[in-house]
């Protein structure tokens, strides 16, 4: 019996995990994939002009699910063209009318949410519980919220006149591929711009199932414009004259390159780039709660995410019973097919970054950290990586620095509130932050000392459409999400 | 007068620059001549190099935690004295533009519009928190806030022309909200800015907050562009400068915003206000658990 065997190694401590195996409990549902997705410009369905096609497999298995076009120059002016066009009558629609489209928006992907989950699922890894209960749930949200805005541009900014900026490009990261496109284009649409979208190579698919339910809903031909492809055709879409404004969510690396490439223009940009979040568990925190906190700080979706807590700072008074508490925790982390509805952490999003992740560990273990990985079997085909812990960790190391994008947590140590926040802001990153303690007044010490867009306290990895997020210094500029996001998408006069 | 008095020899003055709240000159001891209107030379100012722009970040970084951390009415209250020590030597101020080519009614005039702006932000450093943050309805259990903060060291560019309004109206909205700053003023009229220095040090403005700078531009934009530590940058600027600027910033994801005004446009209304503000603050979301 597998459960036995893991208790012995474990030597004689009982965990709950281990009592009993789990029977598969996959998600049936049918996720409506087409066996090739066009672009999708001025309200219909595109062949690519080149007529090429790349495949997007399924990351848990390896097999394609479906030929996805290639857009190349012609097809990225073709969308700013029609965005161009789109553009008189939907910004100035009234605003109540253009709200009504993005409420349509938020209701027809409620109803066909479970279709959804499972095809974000297939096409990017992540446990169906996450994309079913987090991903399209958080997708409709954000249309419904900002769709209550679309009238009301009057109160964006009080005492100022607010109108669109024009046609918007937006490039989009692949960790969560229907949800950033939410957060891009909801803000965008009900401020009146018009937009030309490109998703990430590896998971295009809910986007252009979104584009259905554009259809379906009515939106105007050319308002929304997605064209698919890799770094090249990012590229494209950032770069064109077209654009009043470029959204980039994706890597520093990238985001950088893109501020460069647009140096010499008036091109308006916001950028939501990478990140190396520190959790900081106090002494006085709830550890059994903390412990939780820090399982999904770092695991949630494989720690595919930008504001992940990857660096994990304890008070040295209670860092071995925190270390020791993570370790059983993490062995009862459910690793393995997206699809089955007890899974924890699903399928690494790609080959690519599956040997990121590997690189980066591997040079943690060469600089001398100590490395605890979870005893868990990994499917045999698809890529996978196991629940890992760093301890002995140093703020040189670059399992500190860099931004691993995976289920790896790099723990440091401290001693005092000031060591906390001087380690927690040794950073060139800004994007996040968790605090765990049971002291009020601490927690606001805290959130007020850390360099971070958005600081969690005794909770992680919460988000909403009314709360703005965005990062401080390399993790980038611009917020999305509440008020203050809608403020990126307009000029005022 | 007595003959004493009028064959007395003047005393002349050493323009030196503000840096971390003391006068001093280029470390480089460079200083390049500058003329007045008739063309009779006027003085030597310190033509401040890369290692200056340098020091002064660091004087303007060690200042800045004391300077977030003053209540927004005490900000208040220090650029309310600014105003204060501006008004009561304006004189001294005009006579300088006017030394330089102004005409007396436009300088006596910037200087009433820039004594007034600088009450205007006085009046925002504890009012605009009111309004660029909020508390936001999350569908969950959570108190959730949003407040702006400051970004750190900004790097301040002014334009030549109007050399004194125009670096008073850029320093401004970015020290209201505790971000500290280093200028390089007008390469062309560059007294005034020594002047300034002179008020701001009597100002009650802690040294270090604003630091301002003489020289080169083209000695000292790519320094402005890259060096690290400066979080955001706000530089009236030509085309290639803005290039410079923006390929210089990428490198470490620097903030930057130009001043579009020129001549007579830093004049109106138009060229103050919450928006400056805002383009030099950070939003922090704050998420704190209701229960228990």
């Amino acid at each position: 019996m597998p459960a036995q065997k893991r208790n012995t190694a474990a030597g004689s401590r009982l965990i709950f995990g281990d009592l009993w195996e789990y029977d598969p409990a996959p998600e049936t549902a049918d996720p409506k994939l087409k066996e090739r997705y066009d672009l999708f410009i001025d309200g219909r369905f595109v062949r690519p002009r080149s007529g090429k096609y790349f495949p997007s497999i399924n990351p848990a298995n390896e097999r394609k699910l479906s030929d996805i076009a290639l857009a190349g120059p012609a097809d990225v002016d073709q969308a700013y063209r029609a965005a161009a066009r789109a553009f008189p009558k939907w910004s100035s629609m009234a605003g109540r009318e253009r709200g009504k489209y993005l409420f349509r928006i938020a209701r027809l992907l409620q109803d066909r949410a479970r279709e959804f989950a499972v095809a974000e699922t297939l096409d990017g890894g992540k446990p169906i519980k996450e994309s079913r209960d987090f991903d399209v749930p958080m997708a409709a949200a954000h249309f419904f919220y900002h769709a209550g805005w679309a009238d009301k541009l009057e109160y964006v900014a009080p005492g100022r006149r607010v109108s669109p900026l024009g046609v918007v490009g937006q490039v989009i990261p692949w960790n969560f591929p229907l949800l950033m496109l939410a957060w891009k284009l909801a803000p965008a649409l009900a401020m009146g711009n018009c937009v030309v979208l490109k998703p990430a190579e590896t998971t295009s698919i809910t986007a252009l199932k979104l584009a259905e339910i554009l259809q379906d809903a009515d939106l105007p031909p050319g308002v929304v414009n997605l064209v698919t492809g890799a770094g090249e055709t990012g590229a494209l879409v950032m770069g064109h004259p077209g654009a009043a404004k470029v959204a980039f969510t994706g890597s520093t690396e990238v985001g950088k390159a893109i501020m460069r490439q647009l140096a010499g223009t008036n091109t308006k940009m916001t950028m939501e780039l990478g990140g190396k979040a520190a959790n900081i568990i106090f002494d006085d925190a709830p550890i059994d709660q903390a412990v939780e906190g820090i399982v999904n700080a770092i695991f949630f979706n494989q720690g595919h995410v930008c504001c992940a807590g990857s660096r994990l700072l304890v008070q040295e008074s209670v860092a071995d019973r925190v270390v020791a508490k993570l370790k059983n925790r993490i062995r009862v982390l459910r690793v393995g097919d997206p699809l089955d509805k007890n899974t924890d952490l699903g399928a690494i999003n790609s080959r690519a970054q599956l040997a990121t992740i590997r690189r980066l560990v591997a040079s943690g273990v060469r600089e001398g950290a100590v490395m605890y990985q979870a005893p868990c079997e990994l499917p045999e085909r698809g890529f996978y990586f196991p629940p890992t812990l760093f301890t002995g960790v140093t703020q040189s190391h670059r399992i500190a620095r860099e931004e691993i994008f995976g289920p790896v947590l790099s723990i440091l140590t401290f001693r005092t509130v000031d060591e906390a926040i001087e380690k927690a802001n040794n950073t060139a990153y800004g994007l996040s932050a968790g605090v765990w303690t049971d002291k009020g007044s601490r927690i606001l010490r805290m959130s007020t000392e850390l360099r971070a867009g958005v600081v969690w306290a005794n909770t992680f990895n919460r988000f909403d459409p009314s709360s703005p997020f965005g990062g401080y210094k390399e993790s980038g500029f611009g917020r999305e999400g509440g008020r203050q996001g809608l403020l990126d998408y307009v000029t005022l006069a | 007068m007595s003959a004493a008095a009028k064959n007395r020899i003047p005393v002349t003055k050493t323009p030196k620059v503000y840096i971390g709240g003391a006068f001093v000159r280029s470390e480089s001891a460079r200083t390049f001549k500058v003329s007045d209107r008739s063309g009779a030379f006027f003085a030597n100012m310190p033509q401040c190099t890369r290692k200056d722009l340098r020091n002064a970040v660091e004087a303007a970084a060690k200042a800045g935690p004391g300077w977030a951390r003053r209540t927004p009415y005490n900000r208040a209250q220090i650029l309310y004295r600014l105003a204060e020590m501006l008004e009561a030597r304006s004189g001294e101020l005009v006579a300088s533009l006017v030394g330089f080519g102004a005409r007396e009614a436009d300088a006596a005039r910037g200087m009433a519009v820039g004594v007034d702006r600088l009450i205007h932000y006085a009046g925002w450093a504890d009012k605009y928190a009111a309004l660029l943050g909020s508390v936001n309805p999350v569908a969950t259990p959570h108190f959730n806030f949003t407040v702006p903060e400051p970004m750190g060291v900004v790097g301040v560019i002014a334009p030549d022309s109007p050399p004194l309004l125009g670096l008073l109206s850029m320093i401004a909205p970015v020290i209201a909200s505790g971000n500290t700053v280093v200028a390089l003023a007008s390469e062309t009229v560059p007294y005034p800015a020594i002047l300034l220095g002179e008020m701001l040090a009597t100002s009650d403005l802690p040294g270090g907050v604003v630091n301002l700078l003489t020289g080169y531009r083209r000695e000292l934009v790519p320094t402005f562009a890259t060096h690290a530590h400066i979080r955001a940058i706000f530089a009236s600027a030509g085309s290639d400068d803005r290039k410079a600027l923006r390929l210089g910033a990428a490198a470490s994801v620097k903030r930057v915003r130009f001043a579009e005004q020129s001549g007579a446009g830093w004049f109106a209304d138009s060229a103050q206000g919450l928006d400056l503000l805002r383009d030099f603050v950070e939003l922090k979301t704050t998420w704190h658990p209701i229960g228990s």
